[in-house]
């Protein structure tokens, strides 16, 4: 291999597996992630921002503090001066937090606005959480199905189980309890908006790398967008306390390129028309699942 | 009237001995009650550190080990409830009891049975509340905050709980009563508002916030229980209600009630720096209307708790900007603590200690405060362990910190002899770096992505929950120690009596009183001079 040749699979390399892996909580991870929407970006330099002034607060403060207690120690002869006041001083440390904080408030409002703006979506995902698990309708097709934390997951999370945590793999990468059975599936650089809300209690919608989450609420209807810009798996949580089972309602989206997503819609929503006899039918999957809510919500 | 009644009960003239009952049952004493309180906050820490263990020892590897989910709920739900009704609360109205009289000249509280009252209740309080978690339906699993529909899903269990926060309300109303009303009628001549120690300023402060905003809780707490055994439906879509309507309710308890923490958690500090500084505290007037302005703007910022609840642009912007206002007037109170030990002459027993660890890990809990403000990063941070590592930062190493450097600066005082001043700095220093070693990294796991209240995770969470539950386990057994040296000096058995001015620094009309603080002080008000204030010249 040529080395432009090396240099360009490793640039592949980095594009297709850097961003997604990245994405996903990694051992020893220290900090947020850039995540994979230009919205999460932003979060990304705003929290950095934000972080970076602190820093900047805390070492001058902490400097200052440290230097003190160095320098004015009664064990090396320090006398305490008598003065208890500065005009000049406490002027001036009133004066420069508010610009900071005018400095900082103003991207973040920027930033606020416009994720604000559903408008001009192409797409309408309806997010339902029920407990323990989650309901996505396209709007406008027949795709609905719930998506529940995938089985090997569930065995392992019980008490005392046994089973080792770290076995639960999917491409080698360790997804306990963030696995499921059937995806959330959307297209990249598409303008997807959500419509979340909840059956039974509060619960929480987030993937981390798409920046936000949003409260699903029984009886009302939240709102959000976003656009994936890299095909890949994204894993997230359920947020919001909503019972025992509240680590165990996992989100997974699988961003895929339009024209791969387009296919896929279309076979679903064939499937989900035309045959209900067939039980790998997501229909008759639907009504299994239907059941199975009705009598967990009576058994409540 | 309250006091004529106390003093005609009580002869002032020698030192009687009233039977055990009698003293620490029915007696009226704002020492005694005091000391009750103190002794009580401590046990509760006790207990709520004790589930605080077991909610760490089942988050120390991933999988499920001791503990089923629901139970685990009910621990972190309970221990929050217990640390802050029964923990941090009580041992500031503790601290309130013991030294406001004696740092304003009074010879008691203004209204002694209510004192003792409002102390009696909590112990049934708690009884009550704890006793839910051996109840058909169980203790309260929806964490602290009630939020409903999930906390009406508790059994019956749940009306017992809400009776326990409705006496735990009744309690703190009554102690804040009593507070301003001793503080405004029974100053020593001469004590203008503005010649008054720091600390009394912030607990008059606080017990406004408690009075405005306990009721409010009761409101709260009363729809939830109508909801659940009478059918109403205030916070129930289904019947025309709200259940985001419960959550502004309880918020604006719930943010004025952390400043409830925080504010004579301040105060102490306040007291502590200048000691042993011996350097007048900085900036004295700054830090009364800083103290004013943080309570105030306490009121107008609640919704910072809700950010994704799915508010409106325009309120969250509005929420957005008053709370990075609060940074304001709590960085003037950091930077005047630092400027009171600039050119002291510092010297660094316990209490100093504690109070320069609140200060620094205090700013770390403010900064990652800052960061919560930020609406769009919110939306990432909140519900996650970064905002678990926020609020312990301010409660733990804030609040508990203070009370441990107000309980060290302050336990000659009330015992008459010095602590071991070994064990004192042995104690700060395992708790300073087992309390960082438990909540630093968890900054870390919530920026990656780990949500709070879950009792098991992913792999990638594993390492540093398990530095975090290390951390937990030393931070607790240090507070053994602490429970020791309070013991050991209580008995006296360092030897080492302390006269009047227990600390060569000290201000104050406390340390003109003898150590151990005489039954009865201030019988007559005392004269005092200008300079004998912590804050020295009050020209400004
Ligand atoms: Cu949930
Ligand atoms: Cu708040």
């Amino acid at each position: 291999m040529t080395p432009r040749r090396i240099l360009a699979c490793l640039a592949m390399l980095v594009v297709t597996t850097v961003p997604a892996l990245a994405a996903n909580p990694q051992r020893w991870q220290l900090n947020m992630t850039p995540g994979v929407t230009e919205y999460s970006r932003q979060v990304y330099d705003l929290h950095m921002l934000i972080l970076w002034i602190c820093v900047v607060i805390g070492v001058i403060v902490f400097g200052a503090m440290g230097y003190a207690i160095f320098k004015f120690r009664k064990s090396k002869g320090a006398v305490a001066a008598k003065w208890s006041h500065s005009t000049v001083a406490e002027v001036t440390w009133t004066v420069i937090p508010v610009l900071i904080l005018i400095g900082t408030a103003w991207p973040a409002t920027k930033t606020l606005i416009w994720i604000d703006d559903a408008r001009e979506s192409e797409m309408t995902i309806k997010v339902t959480g029920y407990q323990w698990l989650w309901r996505y309708e396209y709007i406008g097709t027949d795709v609905n199905f719930i998506s529940r934390m995938d089985r090997e997951s569930d065995r392992t999370r019980m008490l005392r189980s046994g089973m080792d945590p770290a076995a639960v793999q999917r491409d080698g990468e360790n997804v306990y309890l963030l696995d499921v059975d059937n995806p959330l599936v959307l297209p990249t650089n598409t303008k997807v908006r959500f419509v979340i809300t909840a059956n039974d209690v509060i619960h929480s919608f987030w993937v981390p790398a798409l920046g936000w989450k949003q409260d699903a609420i029984p009886g009302f209807i939240n709102e959000a967008w976003t656009e994936i810009h890299t095909p890949g798996t994204y894993r997230g949580q359920c947020a919001e306390l909503c019972g025992k089972d509240h680590a165990f309602m996992p989100i997974v989206i699988e961003a895929v390129p339009r024209e791969q997503f387009d296919i896929w819609l279309e076979e679903q929503n064939r499937l989900a028309a035309g045959d209900a006899g067939d039980s790998n039918a997501p229909l008759a999957q639907l009504a299994a699942d239907d059941a199975l809510l009705a009598n967990a919500t009576e058994s409540l | 009237m309250a006091t004529d009644t106390a003093t005609t009960v009580h002869d002032d003239g020698h030192e009687h001995a009233p039977s055990f009952i009698d003293r620490w049952f029915f007696g009226t004493n704002h020492k005694d009650i005091g000391t009750l309180y103190l002794l009580f906050s401590l046990a509760m820490f006790l207990i709520g550190g004790a589930m605080a263990m077991i909610i760490r020892a089942e988050l120390f590897m991933p999988g499920m080990q001791i503990v089923n989910p629901e139970f685990f709920n009910q621990m972190t739900t309970m221990h929050a409830l217990v640390m802050i009704f029964g923990a941090v609360m009580p041992a500031f109205v503790g601290l309130a009891n013991w030294m406001l009289p004696l740092m304003i000249g009074a010879p008691d509280m203004a209204l002694p049975r209510l004192n003792n009252l409002s102390f009696w209740i909590l112990p049934f309080a708690f009884l009550i509340m704890l006793s839910t978690l051996f109840m058909e339906g169980g203790g309260p699993a929806g964490g602290w905050t009630l939020y409903p529909p999930l906390s009406l899903q508790q059994g019956n269990s749940m009306a017992f709980v809400i009776f326990a926060i409705h006496m735990m309300g009744l309690s703190s109303i009554m102690g804040a009563i009593n507070i301003i009303a001793t503080v405004l009628n029974m100053r020593a001549p001469g004590m203008d508002l503005l010649k008054m120690p720091i600390f009394p300023w912030t607990w008059l402060i606080t017990a406004f916030l408690l009075i405005g905003v306990m009721p409010v809780l009761a409101g709260a707490i009363t729809m939830l229980l109508t909801d659940k055994f009478f059918l109403t439906s205030f916070f129930n879509a289904a019947g025309g209600g709200d259940p985001v309507m419960y959550q502004h309710i309880f918020w604006f308890f719930g943010h004025p009630e952390v400043y409830i923490m925080i504010l004579p958690a301040f105060g102490v500090v306040s007291e502590i720096i200048p000691t042993f500084s011996r350097k007048p505290l900085f900036g004295y007037q700054a830090m009364v209307y800083a103290t004013a302005s943080i309570a105030f703007l306490s009121f107008i910022v609640w919704a910072h708790h809700m950010f994704t609840v799915g508010m409106p642009l325009g309120g969250e912007l509005f929420f957005m900007y008053a709370t990075m206002l609060i940074a304001v007037p709590t960085g003037v109170k950091v930077f005047n603590w630092v400027s009171t030990m600039w050119q002291g002459s510092l010297t660094f027993e316990t209490p100093m200690l504690f109070a320069i660890g609140f200060v620094v890990m205090f700013t770390i809990g403010g900064f990652s405060g800052l960061m919560l403000a930020i609406v769009p990063a919110d939306y990432q941070y909140h519900d996650t362990y970064f905002v678990v590592a926020h609020f312990h930062y301010v409660l733990v190493t804030g609040s508990v910190f203070a009370l441990m450097a107000g309980a060290y600066y302050w336990l000659p005082k009330w015992t008459g002899y010095m602590y071991n001043e070994t064990l004192g700095k042995w104690h700060f220093w395992l708790s300073t770096i087992f309390v960082n070693l438990l909540f630093f990294p968890q900054h870390f796991l919530g920026l990656a992505g780990m949500p709070r209240r879950i009792p098991d995770y992913n792999i990638a969470f594993s390492d540093f929950n398990m530095i975090s539950s290390i951390g937990g386990f030393g931070f607790g057994l240090a507070q053994l120690l602490f429970v020791y040296v309070v013991w050991s000096c209580a008995r006296g058995r360092s030897g080492i009596k302390v006269g009047d001015r227990v600390w060569e620094g000290a201000r104050g009309l406390e340390w003109t009183v003898p150590s151990p603080a005489p039954h009865h002080t201030f019988t007559t008000p005392p004269k005092f001079d200008d300079r004998d204030l912590a804050h020295g010249d009050v020209s400004h």
